[in-house]
């Protein structure tokens, strides 16, 4: 499939490049993120009532997982209002140039924190307390509130988008599963970065900022750490900045060989298998551990919860590729192998949260009504009667999503595997493996 | 719009046997997932589950039954109010705490089904799942035949490009 320049429309190109569109967006991101942190902290207890459970983690959450990320990769972190507070405080204005001087510290983030192994530990941190997170307004609210916080500080400390890039728990594994999606920003003619004066896409100029994910475009190769948000497209004098549609998981056929983005896979992989069986299964002693934080029951989940992510899953693929016979370190082939896991992850989160949110989705229309659960009725709705949704669909498409995902899978391995010169198969077996686990687990 | 230099584009003859295997997996995958199955003949019973509700679990949690059974189930909610919805089924119960109530409708729908919580007892109410089998699990074994026909297909084709 040919690639096809969606930038070359000159209403998508405007629309892009004015930041009127994409401040209208941001504003009413940002009034719905406060508005949930409110909620949260004032509304009812009772999750499937409160603005803050039912609009985070089943309403955005689905669009999110079942729609931004496989179909526009950072779609999400384009519109995220995390970071404006920040960002306005950073440069001191909302929309006028940039000044040259820096109002505040303005530091580079030190060299050992710029991967994503944060990011593994934020996610990592935020699953294992997922049960109380999931169904307790307050403490949504105070993790949502504790984000951006944690976002203006350290755009007070640091240069750029330093949250988003190094410590979101969401945009590490947006960015992961981003390289699946059949969208990319990119450069159209290296030849004009190479001889560009300025690079005023990475410096910023009297048109725009500088690249605030810390990516210089010229040399993007791959969507995870490009947050789309279109300040390149208007800072570029050259008009060479172009956003392509494309095939489906263009960026995985150059494996990657990064530790930090391999765990990412397997952290990501495993959290989708534990949460379809914990939260999902008929096992009521495992929600029982997993939500009584702080007893021995929870810490021992905890412990399971680590070991399967960093020790079994890992250590069962290890296994699988020590015989593969190659001249490649096993560290680079373990990385790089791993790539074939992202479109199988992005899948089991698909079926997952199928599951989830079409079960709980009716709650939507009646928190509508009463955000706050305090009795209002302002569309007439509060009353909605819960009701599962699609009940009968729902196994034929977890199905056709954990079958799709493997197949899927078993092509992106072949491209790692002929990239790294080994065999393919073992990676296969295990995605095999895994997708029968999590069939088992939904089915 | 105008379409930029394509990339990993199936060519010539091979293309004609890549879209004759596609073809042949997927209508394998359709025998695999539609096809009929045998049922084995067991004559319907009347089936009676007492089922505890609470603190955000059932017990017991999984029920196996028969299709063609009456399906009895007593639920006693031992501590708030709880509820009992079966997906697919579409049926209900909801029981006071201390208080027995029962739902009983005929499993004439073979399959795996969750049953969970249909009034808002606690934090974790949304996660108050328990799971009905209703004789095989068709859909299970047919997922796994699709997932083998997938690995068979990808091995295959790995034999053809070596």
């Amino acid at each position: 499939m040919a690639k096809i320049e969606l930038t070359r429309n000159p209403l998508i190109k405007n629309a892009l490049k004015s930041r009127y569109p994409q401040l209208a967006v941001f504003v009413v991101m940002l009034a719905g993120y406060i508005f949930a942190i409110l909620a949260g902290l004032i509304g009812t207890p009772v999750g499937s009532h409160n603005f803050s459970i039912v609009f985070v983690w089943i309403a955005w959450w689905a669009i999110l997982i079942l729609v931004a990320v496989p179909f526009f990769g950072r779609g999400w972190c384009a519109v995220c209002p995390i970071p404006l507070p920040g960002e306005w405080l950073q440069r001191g204005a909302i929309l006028a140039p940039p000044d040259k001087k820096p109002k505040w510290l303005n530091l580079r983030v030190p060299k050992i924190f710029r991967n994503i192994w944060l990011q593994n530990i934020s996610f990592l941190l935020l699953a294992l307390f997922s049960s109380v997170l999931l169904t307790t307004p307050n403490i949504t609210g105070i993790v949502l509130a504790a984000m951006l916080f944690a976002a203006i500080g350290l755009s007070t400390i640091f240069e750029r988008r330093a949250f988003c890039r190094y410590l979101c728990p969401v945009g590490g594994f947006i960015g992961l599963y981003s390289q699946t999606a059949p969208i990319e920003l990119r450069i159209k003619d290296k030849q004009i970065c190479v001889t560009c004066d300025g690079k005023p896409c990475y410096n910023g100029s009297q048109a725009g900022y500088g690249c605030p994910w810390d990516v210089f475009p010229g040399g993007l190769t791959k969507n995870t750490y490009c947050g789309l948000c279109m300040e390149c497209i208007r800072t570029c004098p050259h008009d060479n900045i172009a956003v392509n549609l494309r095939p489906f998981s263009a960026d995985l056929a150059k494996p990657s060989t990064r530790m930090d983005e391999a765990f990412k896979a397997f952290i990501m992989l495993g959290s989708a298998m534990i949460y379809a069986g914990v939260l999902l299964g008929p096992w009521g002693a495992f929600k029982d551990a997993a939500y009584n934080v702080g007893t021995s029951a929870w810490f021992i989940y905890a412990v399971i919860f680590l070991a399967i992510i960093f020790v079994i899953l890992p250590g069962f693929f290890t296994l699988g590729i020590l015989k593969t016979k190659n001249t490649l370190p096993l560290k680079q082939r373990f990385a790089s192998l791993a790539t074939a896991l992202i479109p199988l992850g992005l899948m089991f989160w698909v079926a997952f949260s199928l599951s989830f949110v079409l079960t709980n989705a009716s709650y939507i229309i009646a928190a509508l009504s009463d955000p706050l659960g305090l009795g209002w009725n302002l569309f007439g709705t509060a009353n909605a009667a819960w009701q599962p949704m699609l009940t009968s669909v729902l196994a034929p498409a977890q199905t056709l999503a954990l079958v799709g995902g493997l197949i899927w899978s078993a092509r992106t391995a072949q491209k790692a595997a002929n990239e790294a010169k080994v065999s393919s198969i073992p990676v296969i077996v295990y995605c095999f493996a895994t997708t029968s686990i999590m069939l088992w687990l939904l089915l | 719009m105008q379409p930029t230099p394509s990339m990993d584009l199936p060519t010539s003859p091979n293309l004609m046997r890549f879209y004759f295997h596609l073809l042949l997996f997927v209508m394998a995958g359709l025998v695999v997932a539609f096809a009929p199955l045998p049922v084995p003949a067991i004559a319907p019973q009347e089936r009676t589950f007492e089922i505890d509700a609470g603190q955000y679990a059932y017990s017991p949690s999984e029920l196996k039954v028969n299709a063609g059974d009456t399906v009895n189930i007593q639920l006693v909610s031992t501590d708030v109010v709880h509820g009992l919805y079966v997906d697919g089924y579409d049926v209900s119960i909801e029981a006071d705490p201390g208080q027995t109530r029962t739902l009983s409708f005929v499993a004439d729908k073979p399959g795996s089904f969750r049953f969970r919580c249909n009034v808002t007892c606690s934090a974790m109410h949304p996660f108050m799942i328990g799971k009905l089998t209703v004789g095989r699990n068709n859909w299970l074994f047919r997922s796994f035949g699709l997932a083998t026909l997938a690995v068979f297909g990808a091995l295959i084709s790995i034999k053809q490009k070596a």
